[in-house]
């Protein structure tokens, strides 16, 4: 049975691996942290977060400041998703952000049916019968 | 014999001593039992009376429908009648408490934090004025409170409390909160900044009382009054809220007249324990494990610092343990601390608001969850500690909160609400003060601080500026009904900030650009308190970005109203359009972090800001190029922007999609992330450090080890369980060192001797 962890990342209770959804890559142990499979790259927050005001006029652009804010991509290094984007401090090391308790998921799913697609909950729709409609 | 009287002696002595304690007490301060504990109290011999003789579910049900309808009403009258910005536009609650104090029922609209804190000044009520002979509670008195050391966010919030009684007997309570604005701070509109000690922070009040016979007391009034900058305003909410606490009490008592006050009784107490059950059940469900997870304050709101909140949260069977340790120690003489409760509440907050909405809106649903942090941090700061900002610790920790939470849920098989990446967290709107154009003083703020962009769902995108992340049903407000009451205007309002979005499958909801100029007043200023001016205060999750930075701009020197009248086509409806184009000769342009200080503005100068953007989710290379296309039309973001974060090949004339070629460019791109990324042990060893940034004021743990704290320096290493106080320099007085060696360089080289050698 294969539990889904994340939008990327499911867990093989038989083989206790961590795997990549999109690709079904083996990432890992699930007995470790999943990010020591990956990738990794230091994003200039330049790429994602451009100026829109000119620096070189402004010290504040609406673009974070290098010198005080990391960011770290995860990526797959079979199918190069990418799986886990951090904000971090310049130096700081990846946080190991899901320590797995294995055999309490497998005892908890011992006694599930196994979920292939994720469940997304209830749906909020707006009535729009009594609304206009031209 | 003699064994059974010296027992009874010494039974005797203890409670003479107790007694003799009591009688003596110099000061009721802030009581850290009743401070420190947000779990339901424990049932009592009423209640269980109650309960044996209530067991029909479906008349506690229907008791309950009708003290939510309640409720609703109570906040229907605060928001239509309240004076306070805060109050017209849902920044209030109206709530049912226990006889012993614990919030049962909340209005489904409003701030639930206010609600839920405020269990603490009634419990402050009932352990020391029920039988204080100068003080008492009896039917018909009101207390109010404001003070965060007895159980608030910060003293900007005034809650009238009331008792309910039945045939002279205590049988509940009710509560109105508002967000009043101001309180006689050192700057107006309630939120100083500038406060150094917690006596800048203007009027602090324990839990006292302000009614009697349902009058509120003139002689206390006219005081109150004159301890704030809108005396007619306080008088104005603190009838309206007493008013709304009666209509409450008017409910209840029609319950008593149907049901009987042992129905109401129990109907309080199976709500609050079936929801610590349900709560309990619902955990379980979650996967065992720790998520860690932390944010970047970038912001002292004073000076730019860098401030970790630490987060690792940990489930196992039943328990959900929220671990703060680790988290900046706080900062003796900067406002941006918050008390314990403050913290719990906005956790209470997310999960009330984003997790778990379908329960009731009480304090229960937080009950089984345990809570560890070290006193004397952002979290969990000392009672002499400032904490007027403390919405910054407070938001920081609903973000870390939020985000933990998301990874638990996801293998869920039962949701009760959508996962969602992070919502923005910052109030970004314009705290104002002054005389207006009527001649009245005023102290407070824009309601755009709701309207924070959400965050993006599991299989949608984020709403744009939605709500705030402390009501998940208030309102922005009607600028034009605003500037009847305010000397200046909006001149951009509610108009997306482009390319400001936070990428990924499903992108955040974006926030709006407000340009804010004076006109009608010589005496009229502004301030702004919020951080995320350098770095993002939220993340994105899984694989989605958070949203970028959010600074202040502004242009100084101008009448823009004059520039109106004579050279209209020169105005820009954009922050870029201004800041890049400088199209005003003469004017001064600049920018600035977004903790500015109250500042006297003058007529026609333009202050410029933008709402942020609520986290990202997911791979962006996913994102639907439709979805990219529209965000385009919609003025969201520009076709540069969308072809480099996106990877999608279109016409930019016709904006037509060339999907295969899309196709391609994703799958170059996707090598190129595996070139470009390194093994996860090559990146630690080329990229962590050892120790924080050294030429950056840096607080709290590096790295894995929680049990020390960083206090603004690597050179300065604390015991996290102990950190001590930090005193930061004043600004001004670093700028005035900074330049005085600026000057004696200068000297130096120019062989300019000093005027004044002696020391």
């Amino acid at each position: 049975m294969k539990v889904l962890m994340t939008e990327y990342l499911r867990i093989d209770l038989e083989t206790e691996n961590w795997e990549c959804r999109v690709c079904e890559h083996e990432v890992g142990s699930a007995r470790g942290n999943y990010k020591e499979g990956l990738l990794v790259y230091k994003r200039d927050p330049e790429d994602i977060h451009p100026s829109i005001i000119d620096p070189d006029k402004y010290k504040f652009t609406f673009c974070p400041d290098k010198d005080w804010v990391s960011i770290y991509e995860f990526y797959c290094p079979s199918c190069g998703t990418q799986m886990e984007v951090e904000y971090t401090f310049p130096g700081h090391e990846p946080l190991y952000d899901m320590e797995v308790d294995l055999d309490a998921l497998k005892e908890q799913w011992s006694h599930r049916e196994e979920i292939l697609e994720p469940v997304t909950g209830p749906n909020v729709l707006v009535d729009r019968t009594h609304g206009h409609n031209h | 014999m003699n064994t059974k009287v010296n027992v009874d002696t010494e039974v005797q002595d203890q409670e003479l001593i107790q007694k003799f304690l009591k009688d003596t007490t110099l000061f009721l301060g802030p009581d850290p039992e009743i401070m420190r504990d947000h779990s339901i109290m424990p049932r009592t011999e009423k209640e269980e009376e109650c309960m044996d003789k209530y067991t029909d579910l479906n008349q506690i049900s229907s008791i309950r429908d009708r003290l939510q309808s309640a409720c609703e009403e109570g906040f229907e009258m605060v928001e239509q009648m309240g004076a306070a910005p805060g109050a017209k536009w849902g920044d209030i609650i109206t709530g049912i408490y226990s006889a012993s104090g614990d919030l049962t029922i909340g209005s489904a609209g409003g701030v639930l934090i206010f609600s839920a804190l405020v269990h603490h000044p009634i419990k402050f009520i009932i352990k020391n004025w029920i039988e204080e002979k100068t003080v008492g509670v009896q039917e018909g008195d009101g207390f109010i409170h404001n003070d965060s050391r007895y159980g608030n966010v910060h003293n900007t919030d005034q809650s009238m409390i009331l008792p309910v009684f039945h045939e002279g007997k205590l049988i509940c309570w009710v509560a109105s909160t508002v967000h009043e604005g101001e309180n006689g701070a050192i700057e107006p509109g309630g939120m100083p900044s500038m406060a150094e000690t917690s006596f800048d922070e203007g009027l602090k009040m324990s839990p006292f009382k302000v009614v009697e016979g349902y009058e509120i007391k003139r002689d206390i009034l006219t005081f109150l009054q004159n301890s704030v900058r809108e005396p007619k305003l306080q008088y104005e909410d603190m009838k309206v809220k007493l008013f709304a606490c009666m209509r409450l009490e008017k409910r209840i008592k029609e319950v008593f007249a149907t049901d009987g006050p042992d129905a109401l009784t129990a109907c309080l107490r199976y709500t609050n324990e079936s929801v610590v059950t349900e709560v309990r059940r619902r955990i379980s469900e979650w996967p065992d494990m720790t998520v860690r997870t932390q944010t970047i304050m970038d912001s002292t709101l004073r000076e730019n610092a860098l401030l970790k909140i630490n987060l690792a949260v940990t489930k196992k069977g039943d328990r959900l343990i929220f671990d703060f340790s680790g988290t900046s120690p706080e900062l003796t003489n900067r406002a941006i601390n918050t008390q314990l409760p403050g913290m719990k509440g906005m956790v209470g907050q997310a999960f009330m608001n984003h997790i778990w909405p379908d329960l009731p809106r009480g304090q229960a649903g937080l009950s089984p969850v345990e809570f560890v942090t070290q006193e004397g941090t952002l979290v969990d700061c000392s009672y002499s500690a400032p904490n007027s900002q403390s919405l910054m610790s407070i938001f920081h920790s609903f973000t870390v909160a939020q985000h933990a939470t998301a990874k638990f849920l996801y293998s869920c098989p039962d949701k009760y609400t959508r996962v969602l990446a992070p919502w923005h967290n910052m109030i970004n709107t314009f705290i104002w003060g002054g005389v207006n154009q009527h001649g009245e003083t005023l102290g407070n703020l824009c309601a755009d601080l709701n309207g924070m962009g959400g965050g993006a769902r599991m299989d949608r995108d984020g709403e744009h500026a939605l709500s705030p992340i402390f009501a998940t049903m208030a309102d922005i407000g009607e600028q034009e009904m605003n500037e009847e009451e305010v000397p200046f205007l909006q001149l951009v309002s509610k108009k997306m900030t482009t390319n400001t979005q936070a990428a990924g499958k499903y992108r955040g909801g974006m926030g709006y650009t407000m340009i804010a100029s004076t006109k009608d007043s010589d005496q009229w200023g502004f301030m702004t308190t919020t951080q995320g001016s350098k770095a993002p205060t939220i993340q994105g999750l899984f694989g989605g970005y958070a949203g970028g930075s959010y600074p202040m701009c502004r242009v100084s020197g101008i009448d823009v109203y004059d520039i109106l009248l004579k050279n209209p086509e020169q105005f820009k409806h954009s922050i870029p359009e201004i800041m890049n184009e400088q199209p005003f000769e003469n004017a001064i342009y600049h920018t600035q972090h977004m903790g500015l200080g109250f500042d006297i503005s003058k007529r026609g100068e333009l202050y410029m800001i933008s709402q942020g953007s609520g986290g990202g989710y997911g791979d962006p290379l996913e994102r639907d190029p439709t979805y990219i296309i529209m965000d385009i039309e919609e003025g969201l973001i520009t076709a540069d922007y969308a072809k480099k974060l996106y990877k999608v090949e279109f016409n930019e004339e016709t904006l037509a999609l060339d999907l295969e070629a899309t196709e391609k460019l994703r799958a170059d791109y996707r090598d190129q992330r595996k070139k470009q990324g390194v093994p996860y042990a090559e990146f630690v060893k080329k990229h962590v450090k050892d120790t924080p940034p050294a030429d950056i004021p840096f607080y709290g743990s590096w790295n894995g080890d929680v049990d020390h704290v960083y206090a603004g320096s690597v050179d300065d290493k604390r015991d996290a369980n102990n950190p001590g106080p930090i005193y930061v320099t004043h600004p001004k007085d670093v700028r005035i060192a900074e330049l005085e060696a600026e000057l004696d360089a200068v000297r130096q080289q120019a062989g300019i001797p000093s005027t004044d050698t002696r020391k």
